[in-house]
């Protein structure tokens, strides 16, 4: 869904449903395919869809009630959030550690539970935020700087 | 190699309808879980997986994939064969083992895609 604005950043809005296998990931395909009909640079849509896709991933497999990933783009910056109302992350540095997983053993059968989702989300990010209460839900905030992508270059990371 | 070739190497069969024979098979990664697919930062490789769900045609999709190889006899459904088809990703289906693909087409000049360096393991 993309919201109607006049001029100024646009802003992309897609609710993902949780546990539905079936459709997971269809909306960062499109929002890849939308980031590049407003002009984002291939680059970057690729990795704002790499950030949507495990963002989207997660709400599915993980979420209680599903949630929502809004893109705003503006003319330096693409800012992707991921959100949910629940269940929450109980340790985020174990989350952010590669290899590790909560997935379920159906999530695992279908090829995720590699344990890379937020370490993938975070390396595509130029900033990357992170927030998970448990009972409130996880708040997931990306950065992306226009056609400045440097793979080797520092992320600084917020965690609460 | 060209895809056409790759899939007479590996006794298999192109499944999608536009077959783009001609593109050069230079790069692959073969993997089955899907967020070590999207630690990929080469563009221009092609996928081997014994993968199957709706996903991983998605994920070529956003990595800009240029080819998926299906091993071990698994077949993608019809639905994930036509929407890689409107995407213009060729798919071969082989019942080689993932090893055995792999291990033809390196020996038939095909090399690994550069890729993010993870932490190397402890010990």
């Amino acid at each position: 869904m993309q919201e109607p604005t006049h001029g100024g950043p646009r802003r992309l809005v897609h609710h993902v449903r949780a546990g539905d296998i079936e459709h997971g990931g269809l909306a960062s395909a499109q929002i890849k395919r939308q980031l590049s009909g407003l002009g984002v640079a291939p680059q970057d849509a690729r990795r704002a869809g790499i950030i949507a896709f495990e963002g989207e991933m997660n709400l599915v497999v993980y979420s209680t009630n599903g949630g929502t990933i809004t893109v705003t783009v503006s003319e330096k910056l693409v800012d992707i959030e991921v959100a949910d109302e629940g269940p929450g992350i109980e340790d985020i540095d174990l989350a952010l550690t590669p290899g590790f997983s909560t997935a379920p053993s159906w999530a695992r059968e279908l090829g995720f539970g590699a344990g890379m989702g937020l370490c993938n989300i975070q390396a595509n990010a130029d900033w990357f935020e992170i927030h998970s209460h448990i009972g409130s839900g996880t708040r997931i905030l990306c950065r992306i700087e226009r056609r400045r992508h440097d793979a080797s270059g520092h992320r600084p990371t917020t965690r609460t | 190699m060209n895809l056409h070739e790759v899939s007479r190497l590996l006794e298999g069969s192109i499944l999608t309808e536009s077959r783009r024979e001609d593109i050069e098979i230079d790069r692959a990664y073969a993997v089955d879980l899907l967020s070590d697919v999207l630690a990929l930062t080469d563009e221009r490789t092609t996928l081997i997986t014994g993968n199957i769900s709706p996903q991983v045609v998605r994920v070529a999709d956003i990595l800009n994939v240029i080819a998926i190889i299906f091993v071990r006899g698994k077949r993608p459904s019809d639905s994930a064969i036509s929407y890689a088809e409107t995407l213009g990703i060729p798919i071969i289906w082989t019942k080689k083992t993932m090893f055995e693909t792999c291990g033809l087409m390196y020996a038939n000049g095909v090399r690994p895609c550069k890729n993010r360096p993870m932490a190397a393991p402890e010990g």
